[in-house]
């Protein structure tokens, strides 16, 4: 006896609790094995490459805060980045300085909320407070410095919207020290879980020729044992001058590029930003951080690209000017969008369950996803 | 109980109702107490303050909320199975509210003292599948049937072990009936079937380790049945929204969450009768000393308790501090681990009692 | 197969050790969490004292504004709504806080707060530094009009007044003007005419 069976399409989201924002996946599933995953996108579609032509430079800053959200500071380096090689600024040396203290403050916190959010989707909800407690005290030093606690606007064309803090760099040291306990704590409470390893060692594997196919980039890159960080591979900024490690994954637990990797390259890629942060804090020069910033901003004719090291991965601008004071046009490479790519190949043959295990290791935001 | 209600009233059905009355109350103050502990302990565990709004230290937060339940409109969605859709949570509730029927609250306290307590318990307990099956299935959601199908897997599975381990324990003391195994662990916390039962030969001290496997076990199977965290997958909120329950609301979903914290407190109280002594005080009792007969039932009653609320305590520590399990691991860790370690401690425990 | 079966066996209990090792090592840690105080605070009573920096609601001291409609243009989203008239000769404004003297009517400083994105752009080009982000951040409303606020010291009548004065004052020079100009055609060799004047 033959029985005629057919596949059941479960539509998860735009509203449900592990989907990370207003992101759609319609799963085909067969019992509880994924078929196959169709994510719908654009829910959250603001039209930010088009509104950009609109705004003059300086104006599209506070707007690419809002790509990824969790991630402001690097968002606006990215864009300054290529401003300034428009323009030919060359920012001061104190300038680099924080603002590359900012990124890894800004990496740490948005890390934290990766972590957070993937061990809660796996169900383990103590950790997931633990270290939002943590990211607080960040976003109190970044509140103190710019006056923001998530859409900071903090890095200006050729410089910064104000010096840091008289405090910063006595709250950053006692940040750094404090948080090397948090990451210990996290990794016995969660990391190193039984439940947890069963839930994500061998779970999605992404294997490294099929994640440098797709294009993926960042920890989802790094976690299939590829060794590229732009920060390393295109040094921009100043941080050819720090020592730091390139974490990538190993299959300590199972296979190398299954979810578990990926989520612990986030962990020790935070042991190394407070490396770069703390070797940072104690050279930062004197200088005036606004010396350079332009009174009016035309660049002339032409185009630039700048990408930086996201925490989500390769953030890329590309500029075109036509010699006006609003750019002509501003295209993103979104390194969550481009992530989220391999999200359909990893997730075929897994059960339900694993398809919020899968997305939390691949750590989209889909406020860049969907720009 | 009943003889007692029935010396007083003089009434079958008046005395009957006032015995079934007893362990109602008990589960719903549970549950009230339960979910404020829940969150307390919760909120402690990750840095917060947890409820403190309503009454000292938040406790009357849960009233509020009970009572908030009780106003909601009844919202049903056209498309589901009435009459199934109404009895799930009904029946759901029935299964862990008649599993206190048999449980000793105290050497005189008991619904009805049947000889086949722990057969009893076992038996309405894994009737609760039912109810959330037809709740599943009846609530036409996708969600609510995943989690009904991941629920009736789960209850199943973990019957074995839960009754593998049960079966040593009777095969140890020689009695299905609660009340008696509580009374063989008398006296003394020393005579609990945790250190090997009451005695001072040389098997009892050779039971102790694998006592104590079997307690783990019992534990581990018990919660899975109850469907906490690590083996909350039918409601696990991150994948299946609420699971079976998705579609309920008002006073109909209040109904499973009374009989989630009644089952916990079940489970606990059973838990505490097989292996920590049940009623038993572990010192002695003050009302026997002082020769008051109804203080050492009071006495009973209140050790029994706090037995109850160490283990419920236990379970809300260990929702807080892990993730939970894919539904396939869940099997692997019943078939695979749980039930053949149950297996080979039954044996080694029916060799030792023979010596 | 032998070996197989020791391997298998030797992986079976390390993982039930493991299964038990590290839950009991996160138990631990929560334990421990049990009896630490809580990091948070009870907000409506509690307030955190927030930095100087900080950036919330937007604040303007019309009295120092100079009408320059500076922060309006710097604006992403265009929440600032500035009209202004010139004020006639014989009106005194005052000056500025910094000493700046004031020449325009600012007949509506609108902020439709509910568009704001507190980037702080505006509050940066304003040379009296009469624009500027408080830390008032508990201002919901219930009703969306209510989020546009008004710093305009003028009402309506009183503005609607300055736009009628400079209209007359403006229709009385025009009419100067070119009864300058009749007069200068009338005669045959014209005066220099009069400047333009500003106001």
């Amino acid at each position: 006896m033959s029985l005629k069976t057919e596949t059941m399409v479960l539509n998860m989201g735009p509203q449900h609790p592990s989907t990370h924002g207003v992101l759609r996946l319609e799963l085909e599933i067969e019992g509880e094995v994924i078929k196959k995953v169709i994510p719908h996108l654009g829910y959250l579609h603001r039209c930010f490459e088009k509104h950009a032509e609109a705004m003059q430079y300086n104006q599209v800053v506070p707007y690419t805060d809002r790509l990824d959200y969790l991630a402001a500071m690097g968002n606006n380096f990215g864009y300054v980045l290529a401003a300034e090689k428009l323009l030919g600024i060359q920012v001061p040396e104190r300038v680099e300085y924080i603002r590359v203290i900012m990124a890894e403050l800004q990496r740490i916190a948005s890390h934290t909320v990766a972590i957070a959010t993937n061990g809660a989707d796996i169900g383990a909800l103590t950790p997931f407070l633990y270290l939002f407690r943590d990211r607080e005290h960040i976003l109190t030093i970044f509140e103190e410095t710019c006056g923001a606690r998530m859409l900071y606007n903090y890095m200006w064309i050729g410089g910064l919207s104000h010096d840091i803090h008289p405090d910063f760099v006595r709250k950053t040291k006692e940040f750094t020290n404090y948080f090397k306990n948090t990451i210990v704590e996290v990794d016995n409470l969660l990391s190193y879980n039984k439940i947890f390893i069963e839930r994500t060692a061998n779970v999605g594997v992404l294997p490294a020729d099929t994640a440098i196919n797709y294009g993926a980039t960042g920890p989802v890159l790094r976690g299939s044992g590829v060794k590229f960080d732009l920060r390393k591979e295109d040094p921009y900024s100043i941080y050819n001058r720090f020592d730091f490690d390139i974490p990538v994954g190993k299959g300590l637990q199972g296979t190398v590029g299954d979810c578990w990797d990926r989520y612990y390259v986030r962990m020790r890629e935070m042991e190394q930003s407070l490396r770069i942060i703390e070797h940072a804090i104690d050279q930062i020069p004197e200088g005036d951080v606004q010396s350079a910033i332009p009174k009016r901003i035309k660049p002339p004719k032409g185009t630039s690209y700048a990408r930086v090291e996201n925490p989500r991965g390769e953030l890329g601008y590309f500029l075109i000017s036509d010699g006006n004071t609003n750019p002509f046009r501003v295209k993103v490479r979104a390194p969550s969008f481009v992530n989220l790519e391999v999200f359909g190949e990893l997730c075929k043959g897994h059960l339900v369950a694993d398809v919020i295990a899968i997305l939390g290791s691949i750590d989209i935001v889909l406020g860049e996803v969907d720009r | 109980m009943y003889q007692f209600f029935f010396d007083l009233t003089g009434n079958v059905i008046i005395s009957t109702l006032a015995v079934a009355l007893v362990p109602l109350i008990c589960i719903l103050l549970v549950t009230l107490f339960g979910v404020w502990l829940e969150r307390k302990v919760s909120a402690w565990m990750q840095d917060r303050v947890g409820p403190n709004r309503i009454g000292p230290y938040g406790i009357f937060q849960t009233v509020a909320d009970f009572i908030k339940m009780l106003q909601k409109e009844d919202a049903v969605s056209s498309e589901i199975d009435g009459v199934l859709y109404n009895i799930a949570p009904v029946l759901v509730f029935a299964g862990s509210f008649a599993a206190f029927a048999v449980i000793p609250f105290a050497a005189t306290i008991i619904g009805s003292e049947i000889e086949v307590g722990l057969f009893y318990m076992l038996a309405v307990s894994s009737f609760v599948v039912a109810g959330i099956l037809m709740g599943g299935w009846s609530s036409n959601n996708k969600y609510s049937l995943l989690g009904s199908m991941r629920s009736a897997a789960q209850i199943v599975s973990y019957e074995i072990p839960t009754a593998l381990v049960v079966l040593s324990m009777v095969m140890l003391t020689g009695t299905l009936s609660l009340t008696q195994i509580s009374e063989l662990q008398t006296s003394s916390f020393w005579h609990w079937n945790i250190f090997g039962g009451p005695g001072w030969e040389l098997s009892k001290f050779l039971l102790i380790p694998f006592m104590v496997v079997g307690f783990i076990i019992i534990f581990i199977s018990t919660l899975a049945e109850v469907n906490r965290t690590p083996f909350d997958i039918p409601e696990a909120e991150s994948e299946l929204v609420a699971g079976y329950f998705t579609e309920y609301c008002g006073m109909k979903y209040g109904m499973f969450m009374l009989a989630e914290y009644g089952n916990m407190f079940a489970v606990s109280l059973l838990v505490s009768v097989l292996f920590f002594g049940g009623y038993q005080s572990p010192v002695g009792y003050l009302g026997k000393t002082f020769g008051i007969e109804w203080l050492v039932s009071l006495e009973q009653f209140g050790w029994f308790f706090a037995k109850g609320w160490f283990f419920i305590f236990v379970q809300m520590w260990l929702r807080w501090t892990l993730p939970r399990l894919r539904v396939d691991q869940l099997m692997t860790l019943c078939w695979k681990y749980l039930i053949p370690y149950a297996v080979i401690n039954l044996v080694i425990i029916g060799i030792i009692s023979l010596l | 197969m032998q070996k197989d079966g020791i391997e298998f066996m030797r992986e079976y209990l390390k993982n039930t050790w493991d299964g038990i090792y590290t839950v009991l090592v996160g138990m631990r840690i929560t334990f421990k969490h049990l009896f630490t105080p809580a990091v948070t605070i009870q907000y409506p009573e509690v307030k955190v004292k927030l930095p100087d920096r900080v950036r919330n609601r937007l604040y303007v001291n019309i009295d120092d504004c100079i009408g320059c409609d500076q922060c309006s243009r710097a604006c992403p989203v265009s929440c600032i709504e500035i009209d202004t008239v010139k004020s006639i000769p014989g009106e005194d404004l005052g000056t500025t806080s910094n000493g700046k003297k004031k020449a325009l009517w600012v007949t509506k400083f609108d902020i439709d707060i509910a568009k704001c994105c507190y980037c702080q752009l505006c509050v940066f080009p304003c040379p009296t530094e009469c624009i500027y982000m408080t830390d008032v951040y508990e201002f919901s409303e219930y009703e969306r009009a209510n989020l546009l606020y008004k710093f305009s010291a003028l009402n309506q009548d009183e503005a609607a007044q300055k736009k009628v004065n400079y209209e007359k004052f403006q229709a009385e020079k025009e009419a100067q003007k070119a009864a300058a100009a009749a007069a200068a055609a009338a005669k045959p060799k014209p005066e220099t005419p009069a400047q333009p004047s500003d106001n």
